[in-house]
């Protein structure tokens, strides 16, 4: 078995050992939806919202969610953690490089989170009648590109911080804003206009607008894409510059 | 274990040389100048107070560190530089490092395995180091001296050339800590070279072939654990307690003795074997009376709280 693959083999292992993770990915953006989707309002057509239901807004939001707990939320302890315990030092002893440990639980993350996505949209679909995304295509690059930059902004917070307790202060200081601008408060869409106008310049706040457009069939407007590219750019530049291996 | 091999520099014995090693935190030197030269097959060992650059010396040896200054080669490669070949021959047990919380004995044993080339059986290894029966154990269970034995495991998992083992058996009970001097000898005997950091000295004079005496970043003493103690000069010491005191001038009048104290009317004579017999006349001489009279060989103890106490001077 090569080694890159009994790396990978043995942290899913060690994923699947966490229950609260999985939880907090697998599990809670779909309760939040189906908690939101039990209010009876939220499944009444709003003219407010050109004709959509709150809970229609709610599925790309919950999407999001996924995405932020795995990357903000789980992923920054994680790397921490392998730096401040000596589990990188170690391991660059060895013929492995230790870059593929974060690989295998960037990886790992990032599957959790489509796999929470893939289970938001059935639940939307099957409980309140949510329409599938109209515009596939454009709707996987949206949700590549807000995976790519809360798993980036991920490594970053673990990339500052010295130790894994200062890693899950400053995550948790991150993490909720960014469940704001990506619209788990109020949909990017029911906002007043300046505030969507600013929150579309954070990376989650362009990818909830991506995301909801190509749910209404539409390919997402390029700004939006290129908002969230750039910052995934960025933030993957700035934690491959900033990581320290011990 | 694999048979030793010759495929190092055939030019040199050495199968390790450090050269005017240099290494320096925040201005102040940790290392300033080592260098040794370890032979194929044998363990060598590097001996120092805490902040002698004994981690760091070896940290440079593993390729964690880049030196300041120095040459370090391991079987003819530069440990930073031919980094992917060092790795290959090399097997490591850090001072400080864990493995992941959750992983078991098992599944860290197969994973390190899959990490070289030609591993050694991971099972034999676990039943030479006593943990056959924790396998299933995960990681962060484990007690101190099973973590240190299955570090031990995976530094030998990739059959290497040279073994670097820092602070071998910290945490380990006298029982498991004798076990595990079996190991490393077996290891030796196989023909895998071992350099070994130890903070014990019974360990590095049981162990050892050679000893470096680290002190203040530099090399006190290089020897044999036998020629370290020959060197230090209160190689015999006495003690006793005679019936009168002795006056000064007949004790610092005696032969080869280096120092004598009194306590409690006590009185320690460091010396030779000259030392003893001018004693034993001085006392007859005297008619004095040696009371509880005790005459020991100085241990490598003796002969390292010698060499690291010079250096402050």
């Amino acid at each position: 078995m090569p080694a890159s693959t009994a790396v990978l083999k043995a942290e899913l292992r060690l994923f699947l050992r966490e229950p609260f993770t999985l939880f907090w990915i697998i599990a809670f953006p779909t309760i939040l939806l189906t908690i939101l989707g039990l209010i009876p309002s939220f499944r009444d057509p709003d003219p407010g919202l050109g004709g959509d239901r709150v809970i229609d807004l709610y599925v790309p939001v919950t999407v999001l969610l996924a995405m932020i707990m795995a990357g903000i939320q789980a992923l920054p302890p994680v790397l921490s953690g392998y730096r401040e315990r000596g589990i990188l030092r170690r391991m660059s002893t060895t013929p492995v490089r230790p870059g593929s440990l974060l690989a295998a639980q960037i990886v790992l993350h990032f599957a959790a989170a489509l796999g929470s996505a893939l289970l938001v949209i059935a639940v939307g679909r099957l409980a309140f009648d949510v329409a599938l995304p109209g515009d596939l295509p454009g709707y996987l690059l949206a949700l590549l590109l807000g995976a790519l930059s809360a798993l980036a902004l991920g490594a970053v917070v673990s990339a500052v911080t010295p130790t894994t307790k200062a890693t899950t202060v400053v995550g948790s200081i991150v993490f909720f804003p960014m469940m704001f601008v990506a619209g788990v408060w109020a949909p990017v869409q029911s906002m007043p206009g300046l505030l969507r106008h600013i929150v579309e310049y954070f990376p989650f706040g362009a990818a909830s607008q991506a995301l909801n457009q190509a749910a209404g069939g539409n390919w997402p407007d390029w700004t939006y894409l290129g908002v969230t590219a750039a910052w995934a750019a960025v933030l993957v530049a700035a934690a491959v510059r900033w990581f320290r291996w011990e | 274990m694999r048979a030793g091999t010759a495929r190092g520099d055939p030019r040199s014995m050495s199968i390790i040389e450090v050269n005017g090693l240099r290494k320096a935190y925040g201005g102040r030197p940790a290392v300033d100048g080592i260098g040794f030269a370890v032979d194929e097959g044998e363990i060598f060992g590097i001996l120092g107070p805490n902040g002698a650059g004994k981690t760091t010396t070896v940290e440079c040896v593993e390729g964690l560190r880049a030196p300041d200054a120095g040459v370090v080669r391991v079987a003819g490669l530069d440990p930073r530089a031919d980094r992917g070949e060092l790795t290959a021959i090399l097997g490591v047990q850090l001072q400080e490092s864990e493995l992941q919380e959750k992983l078991t004995v098992r599944e860290a044993l197969e994973l390190y395995s899959a990490f070289y080339p030609r591993p050694a059986d991971w099972r034999e290894l676990a039943e030479r180091l006593g943990i056959t029966g924790k396998l299933t154990t995960r990681f962060g269970r484990l007690s101190g001296g099973q973590k240190q034995r299955l570090f031990i495991a995976l530094a030998l998992i990739g059959r290497p050339r040279v073994v670097v083992l820092d602070e071998l058996t910290t945490g380990l009970d006298p029982r498991a800590r004798r076990d595990t001097w079996k190991l490393i000898e077996e290891v030796r005997d196989s023909g895998v070279t071992v350099l070994l950091v130890t903070h014990f000295m019974e360990e590095a004079q049981q162990l050892c072939d050679r000893i470096a005496v680290f002190k203040q970043g530099r090399v006190a003493a290089l020897d044999s654990p036998a020629g370290l103690i020959r060197r230090s000069a209160g190689g015999t010491v006495l003690a006793f307690t005679p019936s009168r005191p002795l006056d000064d001038g007949d004790l610092t009048g005696l032969p080869e003795a280096t120092t004598f104290e009194r306590r409690d009317g006590r009185l320690t004579i460091h010396g030779t074997d000259a030392t003893v017999n001018a004693v034993i006349s001085l006392l007859a001489r005297h008619r004095v009376t040696a009371h509880q009279l005790r005459i020991t060989d100085s241990t490598l103890d003796d002969a390292f709280l010698e060499l690291t106490a010079e250096q402050e001077n």
